[in-house]
């Protein structure tokens, strides 16, 4: 990937990560965050995980976040654009990111396989095919595990929303 | 001159010009077919109602010595798709005033960018001179399609909510809801040709059927056409239901009659377009109609063989014979394409809408457990055939 494409698309999703949480429109808001998970879908892309990308934006940016725009334009929004900044809450939130950057540059730091350069990969793997066999043939039972899990949780769902009606 | 011709047969300028060029003649052959399909879906309904529909705005054939009226009953018309651009782009654009001003004017272009990015996959063509009828040669062909087109849906959602009325919101939401109920049934409903081909690049995909028959109809190969062998039968199968749940999902992923409801005229105004004018609606138009031609065009890469035909050879043998293939697969493609189109065009005029709850119902209980359960049949196909 050419650096200045890498520059270009981390710019992009870290501006509209950011725009995510700054702007005062609920909508706005998640659209931002649709462009950010664009732009990570482009550098995965650029990374030639095709697959992961596509599945990124297939998911996330495709289903998720229709869903999420889907409920936040049912909601009253000049409600949400009222509201005073809550200030115990700012600075809570700010200490935490603060400290969360300090333990990670930390552990970052002490990292040593981290400074040592990678073989380069042949490009043009078949990812979507390694992905399969990894899953499937290594990692059979936590996949079925999660699976069931899934399942679960779904049931779950539907449970919960039926009880409702009555 | 010399050192130009060099420069553009060097690898990675020659990719670019290439590409750039493909691109190109694939939005200016997809364009002209939007506004035909229009023109098409006039005409077609106007003879199925026993009407003649728009038969005037001709060429000026007679100027030119043809001997034909310019506004005879079947000839006529053909300059109709140039009026009707003129007319959209000079009508007056109107914004009303209790719009959301930004995202009211962002929406067409969402819609409409999604519905062309999705064909940069499709292998229109098998090659020409060496060069790959296909703008992207991607291993993940059929999920980009779905990837980008879910994007389409904000075009719609965005439209119907920044439009600040009650129409168009109640469109918006419809839409939302049908799109992420077909998608899943989409997306599984492909996944037994997955197995069958064990490829995912669409390329291969149709590569694989030039050389093992057409999905759908498995006796047709490059070789002899034959009445399918039982194996053929077996797989065929399911290939069958995938490609019934494939297509009639793809007319509500397009927002087509009988799944229209977004913008059931008699309930919503126009749906999520009523506040649109001019150029805007233009957009909106346009990117209907090339979803319908990305539909089709996927669909014919995946069930009925691409760019190939029984008795016409790709592209591959040298000098302007390989040329002269190479144009005819992808006039073969263009051809199988507007044979959908029409397909498209004709269930319009003939079935009526279906009710929303209908629709709720066909997607999630019918075609969701038709798809999976057609994964599994496939795959026990799939390994007694093995």
């Amino acid at each position: 990937m050419s650096p200045i494409l890498f520059w270009i698309f981390s710019a992009l999703m870290l501006g509209f990560g950011a725009a995510t949480i700054l702007n005062r429109n609920p909508v706005a808001s998640a659209l931002s965050l649709v462009v950010s998970f664009l732009g990570l879908a482009a550098l995965f892309f650029g990374l030639d995980a095709n697959f992961i990308g596509v599945i990124q934006i297939l998911v996330y940016a495709g289903a998720v976040m229709v869903l999420f725009i889907f409920i936040i334009m049912l909601l009253d929004l000049k409600a949400e654009q009222r509201r005073q900044i809550n200030i115990p809450a700012l600075l809570g939130g700010v200490a935490i990111v603060v400290a969360f950057t300090a333990q990670l540059v930390t552990v970052i730091r002490s990292y040593k396989a981290g400074n040592e350069p990678f073989a380069a990969i042949t490009p043009n793997l078949p990812d979507a095919h390694n992905i399969g066999m990894t899953l499937f043939a290594n990692y059979n039972l936590p996949f079925q595990v999660i699976g069931v899990l899934i399942l679960v949780a779904s049931i779950g769902v539907v449970v919960l929303s039926q009880r409702e009606l009555k | 001159m010399n050192a130009i011709l060099q420069f553009l047969s060097d690898p990675l300028p020659f990719l670019v010009w290439t590409t750039l060029a493909k691109s190109a003649g694939l939005l200016g052959v997809v364009l002209v077919m939007v506004s035909y399909t229009v023109y098409a879906e006039r005409r077609v309904s106007s003879l199925m109602q026993d009407r003649l529909g728009p038969n005037r705005t001709g060429f000026p054939t007679s100027l030119l010595g043809f001997g034909i009226k310019d506004w005879s009953p079947f000839l006529g018309g053909l300059g109709q798709p140039i009026a009707d651009a003129l007319k959209l782009l000079l009508k007056e654009d109107f914004t009303p005033a209790y719009v959301n001003k930004f995202y009211y004017w962002i929406a067409p272009g969402l819609g409409i960018g999604a519905a062309i990015i999705s064909l940069a996959v499709i292998p229109f063509g098998s090659s020409i001179a060496g060069v790959d009828m296909v703008i992207a040669n991607v291993d993940i062909g059929p999920l980009f399609v779905f990837a980008i087109s879910s994007l389409g849906v904000y075009g719609i959602v965005l439209a119907g909510w920044s439009s600040n009325s009650k129409y168009p919101f109640l469109g918006a939401v419809r839409s939302t809801n049908q799109l992420i109920s077909y998608e899943l049934a989409l997306g599984l409903s492909i996944v037994p040709l997955i197995l069958i081909i064990g490829k995912l690049n669409l390329v291969e995909i149709v590569s694989y059927q030039v050389q093992n028959g057409w999905m759908l109809l498995p006796g047709i190969t490059a070789k002899a056409p034959h009445l399918p062998t039982l194996e053929q039968f077996l797989t065929w199968i399911p290939v069958f239901i995938a490609f019934l749940v494939f297509t009639i999902s793809m007319f509500a992923e397009t927002n087509r009659l009988p799944f229209d409801l977004p913008e059931a005229e008699t309930e919503l105004v126009s749906g999520y377009h009523t506040e649109y004018s001019s150029l805007k609606f233009a957009l909106f138009f346009l990117g209907e109609y090339t979803a319908m031609i990305t539909g089709s065009a996927l669909i014919v890469t995946l069930f009925l063989g691409g760019w190939h035909f029984p008795g016409i050879p790709d592209g591959s043998a040298a000098g302007w014979l390989g040329v002269m293939w190479g144009l005819v697969n992808i006039g073969v493609f263009l051809a199988k394409v507007v044979a959908f189109l029409i397909f498209f065009i004709f269930i319009r005029w003939t079935l009526p809408r279906f009710r929303y709850d209908q629709l709720m119902k066909l997607g999630w209980i019918w075609f969701f457990e038709i798809a999976l359960v057609n994964i599994f049949i496939t795959a026990l196909i799939v390994t007694y055939v093995h």
